[in-house]
């Protein structure tokens, strides 16, 4: 099968071989562990532990704050300190469940279906994925119930699994594939059965040829389709990924469902598989540790709550001097001004960058070359709009189709002048949001 | 243990490619190098002078009005030394440095300083200074040396000596300061395709063993230079293509319907501004449009404008009037033309 791929994009350095060979290994967790109560799109989860009460892993410790809400688990045994807020990923203080780790790992009874998944009810599979906490964990963390719960007057036919990894230096979906492939198809298969889709499709990048090999292994006999995709970025965006699988594109300002399609995350439906087949809730996840910045790059699978400082430890701590501290991927994570912010389910990366690799230069003026609309996986121009945004006209930045960026940053990756065209967007995106809030 | 104050906080991206505006812009002067070498060679220290002299002086006119506005000076960004060098390669080679100082002047801060600096100037720079010298000195405009090598006669038709007071000599005189000659579109301007018959089947146009502005003079070494710009992607292929094949169409239409009035394809492509304006100045990004729709249609507007000016108007050569008409109408073009965006329109549903 020809490798498929989307219109746009870049083809940054990917800098996976830091890590792409390092098996996966679990980190033991530390002393206290910090559970934001928040690790989702959506409304908070409300905490229902109190400081002095005993947890055992997979209790939750969050009640999910509404449906577009997710249920939170602790990660360790333990003695709760306290629920206070605490350094969140995305900048700002989130309420967290503080842990005390008692290093018993004494668990809940994790009581899955098994094989009988294949005959359970719908609604059951459903809630028992709702149960146990899943969110996207490509990054976005969208509670996945959601995901599985499109109206009736969107028929779902196809479900996509994003296993594209197309962010640099991230490698830890790319270690699940290789060595959990069963995991990942029993997930798809999971999901296609909720949504009753018949097709089943999961798009790996052809730089990972060995994890392509193994899910074609894996879903043999199964129906579903291993779809090899071209190295680009974002080829793992959610439009881009259905306009390369299925070229179905979806229309402007709508969702995948729109089209008749549910995209997961590969991650998430080995995550699916742990709670429908063996009972499991989402407390740890895979990320990689990478990076010029650390000493030994490595996939590990790590307790929610972890403070990622523990993990960079665990990886022979900082090499050289460090300039920034990402999580997520290069192109779409998030800069940290701690290092003590934890490891929640949207984790897919710790990423040390050394200080050379910062660019702290001012952005020269836009010359019009036209790279950043060249590159733009929505076609639209990043240029224009970032320029509108700068003087505040931001009913014009919506003509231009501000709202149709998903902020991957190809644009400003290419742009010769630095220009921060991805903030500049961001900026006309949320005024414009605001305007409309505002009408309504 | 803590590395919390050395750590840079920024939105993403956080990794960023390697192009920059410095390289975009030393990249267009490094392959333009080679023809203005060519020219040195073909005319010697007066096409020398002028490139040196335009090209100073454009940095300083850049750094004049980066200090009157108290931006930083960016002469590294080699954007005002490329106006100097593209200018030089469309004038005269011995043209007097104190007009080479003016259309620099014209260039830089008229055509781009007082429009807010690099990227917010409508007309191209170095031809506006071009186009401002053309119309206020014709005469020394229009006053072509011959290239090395050149006798008594230049393509069949006699050259013209002058002293160094400017009074014309015989060219077998001793006190001979400067000999001139017509361009080749210059002599089909005046006398028609007969007077360039001969050169229409020699590779001199070609290959550059010609008269004219120091950039008109090898197609081959701008073709190669363009070709260049190409490979490394400084620029698409969009503009040169519909300027060049607008260009050859129209001199091969109007060389099919008649012969003796009209010099063919070949002729035109590879004469005059036509090949240093399809890739270098009609692909100046600042002042062409954006997307590949209105590339196309600036670079067929250039290639008409071009051949309608050279075929019916009173100049010889039409490239710099052309782009710079054509420049007027990129922020329509970009407007009109902007490219279908994803998920433009609802695709039907395909079942399978």
């Amino acid at each position: 099968m020809k490798a498929v791929t989307f219109s746009g994009g870049i083809h940054p350095s990917y800098n996976k071989d830091l890590s792409s060979a390092v098996t996966t290994r679990p980190l033991d967790p530390p002393e206290e562990i910090v559970i934001p109560l928040s690790q989702h799109i959506g409304a908070p989860a409300r905490t229902c532990v109190e400081k002095g009460d005993e947890v055992l892993i997979g209790q939750p410790v969050g009640d999910a704050g509404g449906f577009v809400s997710s249920v939170i688990h602790s990660s360790v045994s333990g003695k709760v300190k306290g629920v206070e807020p605490r350094a969140g990923a995305v900048g700002t203080e989130v309420n967290s469940v503080v842990i005390e780790n008692d290093g018993q790992d004494r668990t809940v009874d994790f009581s899955g279906l098994g094989d009988d998944w294949r005959s359970a009810e719908t609604s059951e599979l459903k809630d028992r994925i709702q149960q146990a906490g899943l969110v996207g964990m490509g990054g976005a963390a969208f509670p996945t119930h959601v995901k599985l719960s499109p109206p009736d007057d969107k028929p779902i036919d196809a479900v996509i699994l994003n296993g594209a990894e197309c962010e640099p230096y991230l490698t830890a979906d790319h270690r699940l594939m290789l060595e959990h492939p069963a995991d990942v198809i029993t997930g798809l298969s999971i999901v296609m059965k909720i949504l009753g889709a018949s097709q089943g499709f999961v798009g790996v990048e052809v730089n990972k040829p060995d994890a392509l090999e193994a899910l074609r292994e894996a879903s043999a006999d199964s129906g579903i389709t291993v779809v090899p995709l071209q190295v680009k970025y974002p080829q793992g965006a959610e439009k881009q990924l259905i306009d390369a699988c299925l070229k179905r594109q979806v229309p402007s300002g709508g969702l995948p469902m729109d089209v008749g399609v549910v995209v997961q995350n590969v991650g998430t439906a080995a995550a699916i598989t742990d709670a429908v087949v063996r009972g499991r809730p989402l407390y740890e996840r895979i990320l990689t540790v990478t990076g010029a910045g650390v000493a030994e790059p490595a996939n590990l699978v790590v307790r929610m709550g972890t403070p990622v400082a523990h993990a960079i430890d665990a990886c022979g701590g900082v090499r050289g001097e460090l300039g920034k501290l990402v999580l997520g991927g290069p192109m779409m994570g998030f800069a940290q001004y701690t290092d003590q912010v934890p490891v929640t389910k949207g984790t897919s990366g710790i990423l040390l960058l050394e200080k050379s690799a910062v660019d702290t230069r001012e952005p020269d003026p836009c010359i019009r070359c036209g790279r950043c609309a060249r590159a733009c996986p929505m076609r639209i121009i990043p240029a224009d709009i970032a320029a509108f945004s700068a003087r505040q006209m931001y009913e014009r930045a919506e003509e231009y189709d501000a709202l149709d960026c998903i902020e991957c940053g190809s644009c400003a990756f290419g742009c010769p002048s630095r220009i921060g065209l991805v903030q500049h967007i961001r900026l006309a995106k949320a005024a414009i949001m605001a305007q409309r809030r505002k009408g309504n | 243990m803590p590395i919390t104050d050395k750590l840079h906080v920024a939105p993403s991206p956080h990794v960023r490619g390697t192009v920059s505006t410095a390289r975009l812009m030393w990249t267009v002067v490094a392959t333009l190098a080679p023809a203005a070498a060519w020219s040195v060679y073909l005319f010697g220290l007066p096409a020398l002078t002028v490139i040196v002299a335009t090209v100073a002086c454009c940095a300083a006119g850049e750094a004049l009005c980066q200090l009157a506005m108290k931006k930083p000076i960016s002469l590294k960004d080699g954007s005002a030394v490329l106006t100097g060098l593209i200018l030089a390669l469309t004038l005269p080679p011995g043209l007097p440095l104190w007009i080479c100082a003016i259309g620099s002047v014209v260039a830089v801060i008229v055509a781009k300083g007082v429009f807010g600096g690099l990227g917010q100037n409508l007309f191209n720079p170095a031809m506006t200074g071009r186009v401002f010298l053309l119309i206020a000195f014709p005469g020394p405009l229009t006053r072509w040396l011959v290239p090395r090598g050149t006798g008594d006669t230049l393509f069949g038709h006699p050259v013209t000596a002058y002293d160094a007071t400017g009074k014309m000599v015989e060219v077998s005189a001793n006190n001979v300061d400067v000999i001139t000659g017509a361009t080749p579109l210059g002599l089909l301007t005046e006398k028609g395709t007969a007077a360039v018959a001969a050169l229409s089947d020699q590779s001199a146009v070609f290959f550059g063993q010609v008269n004219g502005s120091l950039g008109e003079t090898s197609a081959l070494l701008l073709l190669l230079g363009g070709l260049v710009l190409l490979w490394r992607r400084v620029i698409t292929w969009h503009i040169p293509v519909s300027f060049l094949g607008t260009v050859a169409l129209f001199a091969a239409i109007t060389n099919a319907i008649d012969s003796t009035a009209f010099a063919g394809a070949p002729f035109h492509l590879f004469t005059g501004g036509v090949m240093i304006g399809a890739w270098f100045m009609a692909t100046d990004y600042v002042t062409s449009p954006m997307h590949a729709t209105g590339k196309l249609i600036f670079g067929a507007g250039c290639g008409i404008l071009t051949m309608a000016i050279r075929l019916w108007a009173g100049y010889p050569e039409g490239v710099s009037f052309a782009v710079l008409l054509m420049n007027a109408t990129v922020p329509l073009l970009d407007n009109y033309f902007r490219p279908k965006k994803f998920g433009f329109q609802r695709l039907t549903r395909q079942e399978g």
